[in-house]
């Protein structure tokens, strides 16, 4: 079973309430499904759409069909009516939005007229063509019933009423009405409860507040927004201090300042914030300030498409700032991996004081994906060498940049009973006083990039999926993971032998990960969200390997496998 | 007992001889001593220039950073444990050039921390150029016809930002200049203290005498009300003839950390996190 329901209108409308109902319904029955959003910068109007999918396998990925499109505006029909598969089945108020049709799957309900007798308010038309969809898909209404109670409860009995009573009329309506028998076979579920639905924002968010997160400073912007959101709406609960900054460069030296006196700190913003960054994050690296942050891109360049997705920021991050110094740069393609990998980015930056980059875009952050299971209970919180007032003898002169061969210096925290210490943005002495020595300069040059001999041995290998010999490698890294996967499958049923090589874990590059050697035997495929393959490149630079063939994309939209498949065939 | 030795460093100083640098960088020990300051427990966070290079040559925990970006890092050290006495340190291009959002934001925070701006109304590291406080007509490399924007008015913005402590001291006057160190680190909310400093290098309008003809205390006047915040717009617009030092204005609002439920008890370094707890959050995206 794979069910995809597209839901188009105005923002504004109510499009995310169809679709959280609809999506929290099916998850409670214990299946998966993935919901993107697609909307335009505005807060009302334009067109937007919200696309569920739902299945009983793993989805990570939007299809390129849907089975039921809910036209909540004229405009829907007009944008979206040739995503509608086979026998699918458009549903659209007539009155509404002034749209007739004489084909049989073009099924016109009264949204609003229902809305207004069964809830007492046009608002309710929400409601009403949720109930709508699930009659469609031949399910028991009982589950979005108790869907929309949970959902309205706070807003008073009444509330609930009115939405159920829309729901069950919109739902009956269909029952009554509906001239098409749709072929979609939702098989009977029980509602277990097990599953979870959440976004790529607030996987990363719950990773970093268990990995011991205390303090997050930020500055609104999209993709990024929603994890200092989710961060904040528990702040109190779980003591973190929150603060909004007056822009990036103020939130990132807030995270450097706290890191310095010892609590865990993070930021997250988007392509244009972290320019605003960067000279901040050289500052980490000279300073030997652990610093998080999550750079959530969107296409650019410039403010380009700001609430649409681009992987185009691969290069920036990497070579972002003045001078050399040691960095992490990681990409989750899942929110399992989101949690595993904030809590890996927080223990590299502690241990090798260093700024660790974690990399989102607006596809991964802001879709809903469903989860079986988060290891939360594993994370192990490293802090890292930080010497106690019981380390040190007394009374000690302290050298904040003495370190052994690994190039990592144990910190002490400011307040320390029996030293203090002295961090410099110049370049400095193991004290940390201010040097022109050109000897120590080169010594302090080895003992900070020291530390990418140690991060490497960190850093873990990419997916192959498939395990063994291939004839095809698809290349990809962070959220493209759930497109190319399919893409993957797909074509092993069509007969092809195709391996995926997914990276989630990029910077520092770990060449002991690549059999060169096999590998140059195989047809590498690389498939990126961006215009000139960034990882693509640093991967053939990093092994030496030639990629054959590059599938990009760069409309702002994200990859479905159809895609992916259909440009492999072209190629072939 | 803490005394001025305790404060010694042996980081060789890189200031030019005459520097005004030299009388704050002693009027700041002896508020410190003043005050009973214990070095580990104290943090300065500085910039980029002449003045930033302070910390170095005292002994306490120094984080000297960007240039411009002293209050922000100062603000989430104090964040992340407000047991700590933090002071910001910095120069006029700094601070009020570079600077310029932060110093206003940080104001209205009032987040409890001592910013100490060396105000010699040039830039002097980069060697000779206008600062946002050169007086209109300054002459410099940067500006050969006279700067053509009048200065800005720090103590002004800081009245009109309701900031917690605003006051004016000089380098010449260090035993006065230590008192309002003092009073600074001792206020509970966001202090800022202008610093008239000359330049021996490159300000030779400003100078030494220049400034000593002109400053007077204003706590000569003992019916002067630092509270009063009218009294003190006009008394931070006053310059010319006439330069008033001192407590210009003062308010007790709460402070940025006094209302943060999260460090109510204990500050955020001293505690720990068990991922454990966080489980039940999973619960809500069932």
């Amino acid at each position: 079973m794979d069910i995809s329901i597209r839901i188009g209108g105005e923002a504004g409308q109510g499009i995310q309430s169809i679709s959280s109902i609809i999506a929290r319904t099916f998850v409670r029955q214990d299946f998966y499904v993935f919901i993107n959003q697609d909307f335009a910068s505005r807060i009302r109007g334009g067109h937007n759409f919200d696309q569920v999918r739902i299945s009983n396998a793993p989805v990570r990925a939007i299809a390129d069909k849907v089975h039921i499109l809910i036209a909540l505006d004229k405009e829907t029909i007009k944008q979206d009516i040739d995503c509608l598969a086979d026998n699918g089945v458009l549903m659209f108020d007539a009155d509404a939005i002034g749209f007739t049709s004489e084909n049989p799957n073009h099924f016109a309900i009264p949204f609003g007229q229902i809305a207004s007798e069964a809830g007492k308010s046009k608002i309710m038309i929400n409601s009403v063509a949720t109930g709508a969809a699930i009659a469609l898909m031949d399910c028991e209404l009982q589950p979005v019933l108790d869907c929309i109670k949970e959902q309205f409860q706070q807003k008073g009995s009444e509330m609930v009423e009115n939405n159920q009573r829309s729901a069950t009329v919109g739902y009956d309506f269909v029952r009554r009405n509906s001239k098409v028998k749709p072929s979609l076979k939702v098989p009977s579920a029980k509602t277990v409860r097990r599953k979870m639905l959440l976004t790529g924002s607030q996987a990363m968010a719950l990773g970093a507040m268990a990995s011991g997160l205390k303090f997050y400073s930020g500055y609104p912007m999209s993709p990024a927004t929603a994890i200092m959101e989710f961060v904040s709406s528990r702040a109190e609960k779980y003591n973190i201090v929150l603060e909004q900054a007056e822009d990036e460069i103020s939130a990132i030296n807030m995270v450097i300042g706290a890191n310095f006196a010892g609590a865990r700190a993070m930021t997250a913003t988007s392509g244009g914030g972290f320019c605003l960054m960067v000279e901040a994050l050289s500052l980490a690296g000279m300073t030997e300030t652990p610093a998080v942050i999550v750079v959530a891109q969107r296409p650019g360049p410039s403010t380009g498409l700001p609430t649409r997705t681009e992987q185009a920021d691969l290069k920036f991050v990497m070579h972002a700032g003045h001078g050399d110094f040691p960095r992490a740069v990681l990409a989750p393609g899942y929110p399992e991996q989101a949690v595993v990998l904030m809590s890996k980015a927080f223990n590299l930056a502690d241990k090798y004081q260093i700024p660790v980059i974690v990399l989102g875009d607006q596809y991964f952050n802001d879709s809903y994906f469903t989860v079986d299971e988060l290891d939360i209970r594993d994370i192990v919180i490293d802090r890292g060498h930080i010497l106690s007032d019981q380390d040190l003898p007394s009374p000690h002169e302290y050298n904040r940049y003495a370190a052994d061969d690994s190039g990592i210096s144990p910190r002490i925290l400011p307040g320390h009973t029996k030293a203090v210490l002295y961090a410099d943005s110049d370049e400095h002495t193991t004290a940390g006083h201010i040097t022109e020595s050109a000897a120590i300069r080169n010594q302090m040059m080895r003992k900070r990039m020291q530390k990418m001999e140690g991060m490497q041995r960190e850093i873990g290998p990419p997916e192959i999926y498939p395990a063994g010999p291939a004839e095809f490698a698809l290349l990809g890294w962070g959220s493209t993971y759930g497109a190319i996967k399919e893409a993957v499958d797909q074509l092993n049923q069509n007969g092809n032998s195709t391996q995926m090589i997914h990276y989630s874990e990029i910077f520092p590059f770990n060449l002991r990960h690549v059999t060169t050697e096999q590998l140059s035997k195989v047809k590498i495929i690389a498939v990126e969200n961006n215009y000139t393959g960034q990882f693509a490149d640093f991967f053939s630079m990093a092994t030496g390997l030639s990629i054959d063939q590059r599938i990009l994309k760069y409309d702002g939209r994200p990859f479905t496998s159809r895609e992916i498949v259909d440009q492999i065939k072209d190629a072939q | 007992m803490v005394t001025l030795e305790d404060f010694n460093s042996d980081d060789p100083i890189a200031w030019c001889p005459g520097c005004g640098n030299f009388s704050i960088l002693k009027a700041l020990k002896q508020a410190l001593v003043g005050i009973q300051q214990q070095p580990h427990e104290l943090v300065i966070v500085s910039g980029i220039g002449q003045a930033p290079k302070t910390p170095h040559y005292i002994r306490c925990n120094c984080f000297n950073g960007l240039h411009g970006r002293t209050l922000p890092v100062a603000t989430g050290i104090k964040l992340a444990n407000h047991k700590l006495t933090v002071l910001a340190q910095g120069g006029d291009g700094d601070g009020y050039g570079e600077g310029g959002n932060h110093f206003l934001h940080a104001m209205r925070r009032n987040i409890n921390i001592t910013y100490l701006v060396h105000n010699n109304q040039v830039y002097g590291l980069t060697k000779g150029q206008a600062s946002p406080t050169s007086d209109a007509g300054f002459v410099t490399k940067t500006t050969p016809r006279g700067s053509m924007s009048p200065a800005c008015n720090p103590l002004l913005l800081a009245v009109a930002s309701d900031c917690s402590f605003v006051a004016r001291g000089f380098a010449g006057e260090i035993d006065h200049l230590a008192d309002l160190i003092k009073a600074g680190i001792l206020n509970e909310g966001f202090a800022l203290i202008d610093i008239l400093q000359p330049c021996v290098s490159f300000n030779r309008v400003n100078t030494f005498k220049w400034y000593s003809d002109r400053v007077y205390r204003i706590d000569a006047d003992l019916s002067y009300d630092a509270k009063d915040r009218l009294n003190a717009f006009q008394k931070a617009q006053e310059w010319g003839d006439k330069i008033p030092i001192g407590i210009i204005y003062r308010n007790q609002r709460p402070t940025l950390e006094s209302q943060m439920p999260a460090i109510a008890d204990q500050p955020l370094v001293a505690q720990q996190t068990d991922p454990k707890v966080f489980t039940e959050l999973l619960e809500t995206f069932k």
